[in-house]
């Protein structure tokens, strides 16, 4: 078989165990829309200052989601899934296997990206029918490109990071610890507008800003112009770049002894 | 000799090492498994056995020696050496929001030739949990299901590293059943284990590892044979003779037992009821039994443990 279908195999049987394991199927679905409908319920109406004219604070919370979606189905979850299959052996039971790396990983990065998509579009559709939001099709490339450079460069930090976590007991903790307070400090769930220059400096040290800033834009409501932004998707990619970097030069078949 | 070609053998392993740091774990292993055999390693806790078939395995580098395994060089790595191998490691889980089926079935798609899966759950016996989550088995049931997916490619050669520890004595006598279809199968099996019945029951050849070495090896009968003197052991009724002195060294055990070490049983068993049957004597009790690999096991390990080894 092919490494190509050896993957997509590999991201079928993870599908398969990841809609039956009700801790994922709950993080990772479950909660994005579920912040969604909190988010929005709670301030939603509000209406806000965007350059160019006030539109309601859905028009923020509907791509605020967006990435927190993408982020969890890409990297809390490749993260997890890595650092637990390492911690119970399964790992190296697969190297003993003719299955090259390549299929394997790219299998999980499959998966993940399918789930990805799958909340996108629930995000998407909810932020059309019940918040009203527009959503950006007259910049449909830019936002589609921004998914696309996101969701490659939070499956490879979460490759990476999983590298770097020691046990299966240690991994919530790690890749909660490492994504929530970011999350907090990027416009995801709450507008940056008003926080102290030095925080959003420390913010834009991170992917998830330049995530966020480029999903934003994508959904300007008064914005001209194509919407890429190539400077923070440029961000993204150097994040991408030294992350695969890091998930090969580091990456380990069984646990730490 | 037949005008058949030998076949090569299955392990071919001079003078292999391991070191961790300082600690040597393996300090120069010579292996031979032939094609088709049952070879255990048997051995202690920490005695280099599971670091030995790590390195066959392709899963640990080693520090010096030779080694080829189905030809190849394990460390390579190569897809074509895994195509023809099956492992069952030590401890190993597969996910557990898959069925049994799924789970062999997915382990299966990695291989060219796999066993069909009704062979594979047959073998094992899983037939009955086909449709059953990994994560809803027994532990017997799960360990069976490492073997089942060590199996699924079809494998030439069979890794199984202390495959029945832990086991209640009727899962063990499955598991043991269950090696035996393996090799009815045909496969060679590498195996690892601390239990001597296990060895004795299954294995072709044993080979017994202390301290990182491979002090003793052959088949379950000749180390058991070369161990030492048949011992024979009677208790005369009271008031009889004691026997005689010629049938050598006898040991007296108080209340009217004696035993007789010696290396030919047989003659000295027909002496010995000449003499009694000549005497009107009947033995209360008497008993021949040969040294058990048990036996030699203890005497081998704890005379390694007091001087540091006898050599491979």
């Amino acid at each position: 078989m092919s490494i190509v279908k050896l993957a997509l195999r590999q991201a079928r049987y993870q599908n398969t165990a990841f809609w039956r394991n009700p801790a994922a199927a709950f993080f990772t679905i479950v909660f994005p829309l579920m912040f969604l409908v909190i988010f929005n319920l709670l301030f939603g109406s509000n209406q806000v200052q965007f350059e160019g004219g006030t539109a309601s604070l859905s028009t923020f919370y509907v791509p605020g989601i967006v990435v927190f979606a993408l982020v969890g189905a890409c990297y809390n979850n490749i993260a997890m899934t890595l650092a637990f299959s390492r911690d119970n052996g399964l790992l190296k039971r697969i190297r003993g296997t003719p299955l090259p790396p390549g299929a394997l990983i790219a299998g999980y990065v499959i998966h993940s990206v399918l789930v990805a998509i799958l909340l996108v579009v629930i995000v998407l559709a909810a932020g059309l029918v019940v918040y009203d939001v527009d959503l950006p099709t007259t910049r449909m490339a830019a936002f589609i490109v921004t998914c696309i450079v996101g969701a490659a460069t939070f499956c490879a930090l979460g490759v990476a990071v999983a590298n770097f976590i020691p046990n299966a007991d240690a991994a919530p903790a790690i890749v909660n610890a490492s994504i929530l307070p970011l999350l907090f400090i990027s416009d995801v769930f709450i507008p940056m507008d008003d926080a102290p220059a030095w925080l959003t400096t420390f913010a834009d040290i991170f992917p998830v800003r330049h995530f966020a800033t480029a999903m934003h834009e994508s959904f300007h409501p008064f914005a001209t112009g194509s919407g890429f932004e190539p400077i923070n998707l440029g961000v993204m990619g150097v994040w991408m770049v030294v992350s695969v970097v890091l998930a090969v030069r580091f990456f380990r078949w069984e646990r730490r002894r | 000799m037949t005008g058949r070609t030998p076949s090569p053998p299955a392990i071919e392993v001079a003078g292999l090492r391991k070191s961790y740091g300082s600690f040597e774990a393996v300090k120069g292993v010579d292996l031979r498994v032939e094609t088709g055999e049952v070879y255990a390693l048997l051995g202690p806790n920490g005695a280099g056995k599971t670091t030995t078939v790590e390195i066959l395995e392709g899963h640990r580098d080693r520090s010096a020696g030779t080694v080829a395994v189905l030809g190849h060089d394990p460390a390579r790595g190569e897809r074509a050496f895994r195509e023809r191998i099956g492992i069952v490691l030590q401890t190993t889980s597969v996910d557990q929001y898959l069925s049994v089926s799924e789970t062999v079935n997915l382990f299966r798609g990695y291989y060219p030739d796999p066993l069909p899966l009704d062979v594979v759950l047959e073998a094992t016996g899983l037939t009955e949990q086909a449709r059953v989550r990994v994560g809803k088995l027994s532990g017997g049931q799960q360990r069976r299901l490492d073997v089942a997916v060590g199996l699924a490619g079809n494998p030439e050669l069979l890794f199984l590293d202390e495959p029945t520890t832990g086991f209640d004595p009727s899962a063990r006598r499955g598991a043991w059943d269950m090696v035996k279809n393996l090799q009815g199968l045909g496969k060679t099996i590498l195996l690892t284990t601390h239990y001597m019945e296990e060895a004795e029951y299954l294995a072709d050849r044993v080979g017994i590892m202390v301290e990182g070495r491979v002090v003793v090896e052959g088949s379950p009968q000749e180390i058991a044979g070369a161990g030492g003197a048949t011992v024979i052991r009677i208790r005369l009724p009271d008031g009889a003779t004691t026997p005689p002195e010629s049938l050598g060294a006898l040991i007296a055990g108080g209340q009217g037992t004696f035993e007789i070490q010696t290396a030919t049983p047989t003659a000295i068993l027909h002496q010995l009821t000449a003499w009694a049957v000549g005497e009107g004597i009947e033995f209360e009790e008497i008993s021949v039994t040969r040294p058990s690999l048990e036996d030699i096991f203890i005497e081998v390990t704890s005379s390694n443990g007091q001087d540091g080894g006898l050599g491979a």
